[in-house]
């Protein structure tokens, strides 16, 4: 961060560079605006009834502060339903991507046998296919073995799309690890499982956190496969739900849209907070030395 | 050492879980997908083989061409967009915020994490002109223009989702790029200022030849992303007005599912990986030309 250091001293400006700076000032304000504002005026919204969406401006503040919006985007909309539904088909799969993700990238980059390289070169392919190709021959697969009316369809197909990046991103994280460190374990005599699970998974375990979040955000705000393989409305995820909120009340209901809007953005982003430090530090550490 | 690492049991044992679901789930489908480009029907009708049917359909077929056109119009602007706003960005972080950017950073990176059906409803009522009137609506009629109908005229449509998609994707572009910049070593940056290039002179000579790895790498992912178009899209305009917006994703999606027609679907779903490989390759070579110029 610091490789670009600040070195003029503190000496009056020229006009022309306190121009700039002002310019950049009001650049950056703007920008900053324009991420913010939306965010709070989805909030506010979520607190308004409908006269007030029909009658007042859109600046105005909500008359009231409770919580009714809510409660009937939960209870009417039944959005408690999708996000237990986007839970069940999520996390399972997230810990399948994550377990044989982690153990392939370790056969791929630490073990040594013929053919490796273009293993990996196989799993890199399967980034760059569209979702699309492969969604007809699961969706017949499925109707076939008969489980488009259960959340299975969901937890397999998310289960191998995380795994492409998974593998790469994992590999990539165990090629930085000096080969001394493999050789002092050798010499110790630990086995091919110990030097795994006690010393490699320890030493990627920030890389598999970051692996885990990018996944997670990928197949939360997931639509393409939820809106495929959804054939039944209770088994909705977040998104496909949120996607027929305005439906479910014919004429738009703008209280209740406005308060499940604010539940999934404000939710997700109270994760994102909460885990900020460690997508930043994977992202700029991870995605870009491939 | 390497005895330890050639272990075939262990190498068998760590790769097959990964490996299986992988060839089961995406490799084989990926294959049997192109056959279905040669038969027609779907999952619950069976099957047919037609030959060169559906190919010879998709290039006499107008709303394919028109979303193919799309897709490659959206793709080019947004991959521009996207990149250019996130470089600028990212300037901005290193040249003008210096060590203070990470709060900075983290809040425009929010977007990205949010889900997109839930922005892109966010953006349909922000720029909404009835029963209610959005805040750009708004600011329009207030400035003294006309109430627009943003999502009933194909070119608004088209660039209410670019500004959308912009919004979504900036902060991702800036943080990348970003990490990119930050590596330039500080002597170079150093030299440079002695010889006494500064502000724009420096960006042009020094900053930007040394970053077109790191735009290399966004070009391709932005490409690769914004030609899969779909969630934003089924969200924000469900491809309309008309089929004015709508992509080749979107269109396989119609055409296998609402028509139930599965060969054609697949065969505008192969066009669709065509044009990410043809793109990719694109990229890579007109930029790798520049890279050792």
């Amino acid at each position: 961060m610091s490789a670009v250091a600040v070195t003029s001293p503190r000496t009056r400006k020229p006009l022309k560079a306190r121009l700039r700076r002002g310019l950049g000032w009001v650049g950056l304000s703007l920008v900053l605006l324009t991420v913010v504002y939306p965010m709070f005026w989805i909030l506010m919204g979520s607190f308004k009834t409908q006269p007030e969406f029909l009658s007042e401006p859109f600046w105005a503040l909500p008359q009231q502060w409770n919580l009714d919006n809510y409660i009937s985007a939960f209870v009417d909309g039944g959005l408690g339903t999708y996000i237990k539904n986007s839970v069940i088909a999520v996390f399972p799969s997230l810990f399948l991507i994550l377990l044989f993700g982690t153990a392939a990238a370790y056969a791929l980059q630490i073990l040594v046998w013929k053919g490796r390289g273009l293993v990996l070169v196989l799993f890199l392919a399967g980034i760059m296919i569209p979702t699309q190709m492969i969604l007809l021959p699961l969706f017949t697969v499925y109707y076939k073995v008969g489980i488009t009316s259960t959340i299975w369809p969901l937890i397999i197909t998310y289960t191998a799309i995380g795994m492409p990046l998974t593998v790469f991103m994992i590999a990539t994280f165990m090629r930085a690890i000096p080969a001394e460190v493999f050789e002092a374990a050798t010499l110790d005599g630990a086995s091919v499982y110990r030097i795994f699970w006690n010393i490699t998974v320890p030493l990627v375990k920030n890389a598999v956190f970051t692996v885990a979040l990018v996944q997670f955000f990928f197949l939360w705000n997931d639509l393409l496969i939820a809106l495929t393989f959804v054939t039944k409305s209770d088994l909705r995820t977040i998104q496909v739900g949120l996607l027929n909120f305005t439906g479910e009340y014919g004429a738009v209901n703008y209280g209740p849209l406005f308060a499940g809007i604010s539940v999934t953005v404000f939710g997700t982003l109270a994760l994102y907070i909460f885990l900020n430090k460690k997508v930043m530090a994977g992202m700029t550490s991870g995605a870009v030395k491939g | 050492m390497d005895s330890v690492f050639r272990d075939r049991k262990a190498t068998l044992l760590m790769l097959t879980p990964a490996l299986l679901v992988y060839t089961i789930v995406m490799l084989i489908p990926i294959v049997w997908s192109v056959t279905y480009t040669f038969q027609s029907g779907n999952a619950i009708t069976g099957f047919e083989f037609v030959g060169f049917d559906n190919w010879i359909k998709f290039f006499g077929d107008d709303t394919a061409i028109d979303a193919l056109w799309f897709t490659l119009r959206y793709a080019v602007v947004m991959t521009f967009l996207q990149v250019a706003t996130g470089y600028g960005l990212a300037l901005l972080y290193i040249f003008f915020l210096r060590n203070k950017s990470s709060l900075v950073r983290a809040i425009i990176f929010f977007p990205v994490i949010l889900p997109t059906v839930a922005v892109a409803l966010m953006f349909s009522r922000i720029f909404e002109a009835a029963p209610t009137v959005g805040p750009v609506n708004a600011v329009i009629t207030w400035l003294g223009g006309d109430l627009t109908d943003f999502f009933g005229d194909p070119g608004y449509s088209f660039w209410v989702v670019i500004i959308m998609d912009v919004w979504r994707s900036m902060g991702f572009y800036a943080v990348l790029l970003y990490a990119g910049l930050v590596e330039i070593p500080q002597e170079v940056m150093e030299s440079a200022r002695i010889d006494g290039a500064s502000g724009w002179k420096l960006v042009q000579k020094i900053v930007f030849p040394l970053s077109l790895p790191i735009l290399l790498s966004s070009l391709i992912f932005s490409i690769n992303g914004t030609l899969k178009v779909f969630d934003s899209i089924v969200a924000l305009t469900n491809g309309g007005p008309g089929s004015a917006t709508t992509p080749l994703t979107l269109y396989m999606f119609r055409t296998s599912f609402a028509y139930g027609q599965y060969g054609y679907g697949s065969t505008v779903a192969f066009m669709l990986t065509l044009l990410c490989l043809l793109a990719t390759i694109f990229v890579f070579r007109s930029m790798r030309k520049d890279v050792t110029k």
